[in-house]
Formats: C-alpha cells, sequence, structure tokens
C-alpha cells in the first residue's frame, strides 16, 4: 500500500523525521511541512541521512513554508521536490493512507 | 544604578511553527522600557528565528521577522547566536539577517547586534547573568 508520511517537526528538536525515515517503507512518499521543513536543508547534521533515504522514498517540502523561514530553493538537499498547497492534496489522493509522524 | 539587573533570554525554538518565538520577542520589547541590562541568546533551532528574507504571505499570518531589526532602538544590542547550533543546521552568518544599533559611546555609530560565540563563550556568558528567561 503507498503511503504518505508527513513531518511537521524539526529533526533538531525531536527524531520525527528520522523515525518516519526508518520506517518509511520503498516508494513511499514523505512530505515536510511547517517546522519539518528544516529536515530539507543542506548541510545539516542530518542532511546525510535524508540523501540515502532518497534512494527509495519521494521527499517533498512545502513551499509555503520554505518562503515563510527564509530558505530558498538553492539551499534544499537535490532530489527534494517542492510542492504548493493543491499539490499537498494531490498526494493525500494519490496514495492509500497518510501517516503522520508528529 | 545598582537596581540594573543582567537579564538574558534565551530563544530555542524556530519561528511560526510554535507562539514561543514571537512571545519571546514580545517580552523582551516590553522588558525594554524597564532599562535593565538585556541581552539575547540564540540556540538550538531558536537560530532559525534570525534567518534572513522570511516571507509568510502564503500562511496568512504575520511575518515579526522584521521585529528583531528594531531591537537596537530599545537599546537591545547584545544579541549572542551560538556557533555550534549555526552548524548543525547548515547555516552561517550570512544565512541571518544583519542587525545593527548606533552606539552612543562612539559618536553614534553603526554597530553590528549579532555576535556569533562559542559553546563555552556561551556558557559564559549566560553565568554572568542576574536573571535567565527561556523560551
Amino acid at each position: 500500500m503507498s503511503t504518505l508520511h508527513t513531518v511537521n517537526k524539526s529533526p533538531f528538536d525531536r527524531p520525527s523525521l528520522q523515525t518516519c525515515l526508518r520506517l518509511a517503507g520503498k516508494d513511499h512518499a514523505v512530505l515536510l511541512f511547517e517546522d519539518g521543513v528544516y529536515g530539507a536543508l543542506q548541510g545539516s547534521t542530518v542532511a546525510d541521512t535524508v540523501k540515502k533515504a532518497l534512494d527509495t522514498v519521494s521527499i517533498y517540502v512545502l513551499g509555503a513554508d520554505l518562503k515563510a523561514r527564509g530558505l530558498s530553493e538553492d539551499k534544499l538537499i537535490d532530489g527534494i521536490k517542492i510542492v504548493d498547497y493543491k499539490g499537498f492534496v494531490e498526494l493525500t489522493v494519490e496514495n492509500d493512507k497518510v501517516n503522520a509522524w508528529l | 544604578m545598582s537596581d540594573v539587573k543582567k537579564f538574558m533570554y534565551v530563544n530555542r525554538k524556530a519561528p511560526y511553527g510554535t507562539i514561543y518565538a514571537w512571545e519571546a520577542l514580545e517580552v523582551v520589547l516590553i522588558g525594554a522600557a524597564f532599562e535593565q541590562d538585556v541581552s539575547l541568546a540564540f540556540v538550538d533551532d531558536g537560530v532559525f528565528q534570525l534567518v534572513k528574507g522570511q516571507d509568510t504571505t502564503e500562511l496568512g499570518i504575520k511575518n515579526f521577522s522584521p521585529t528583531y531589526s528594531a531591537l537596537g532602538d530599545y537599546d537591545v544590542n547584545k544579541i549572542y547566536v551560538e556557533k555550534e547550533s549555526l552548524d548543525a543546521r547548515g547555516l552561517t552568518i550570512d544565512d541571518l539577517m544583519p542587525l545593527t544599533y548606533e552606539d552612543e559611546d562612539d559618536d553614534w555609530a553603526e554597530k553590528d547586534s549579532i555576535r556569533v560565540v562559542t559553546a563555552a563563550e556561551m556558557a559564559e556568558i549566560l553565568e554572568q547573568q542576574d536573571v535567565v528567561l527561556s523560551f
């Protein structure tokens, strides 16, 4: 079953992203939003974990939350895709279920 | 002026995801009116509060980041950012908004308020405070 995993907490504040990536299945989708978008940053202590996860899952990040936090596209790990709110909705529809990692 | 105390506000949360960052800023501005010796520390995810270029238009909530630029006018000009926290997040001082104040003891010369310090230096600065308020 395809699953959309959502992460809305900073990976530096709690291990929600790390646990999500550890337990997400092959070809699942992961959406980072709210403070979760910090997980998409290049050069951080979690960047290697995120890069490795991109081999097996698709990772998306909500553009509005990036902009609010002053993070531009060139700051992101290569391979992470930016989506808008419409894209967020489409991801929830395309997948059989949503697993929200709080 | 022996009744002037050293107040340190410690910021450890990212902006927007929770209300802590904004609440801390409100308290700092209120506290500034009492003419105490005020410093701010940015540690852990708190360093994200100072990232430049914030634009909350699409979220429909207030972008309070321009308010940090006003701190200098309230004589809040000791803003310490922990280097270890920046490093862990892939950030440098160039990613932060420039914050300045005018030094009345130096012919109102414009000076930087932000000082990037190591954890050891931050520990020493905390040690010197009379009151520490953590957000």
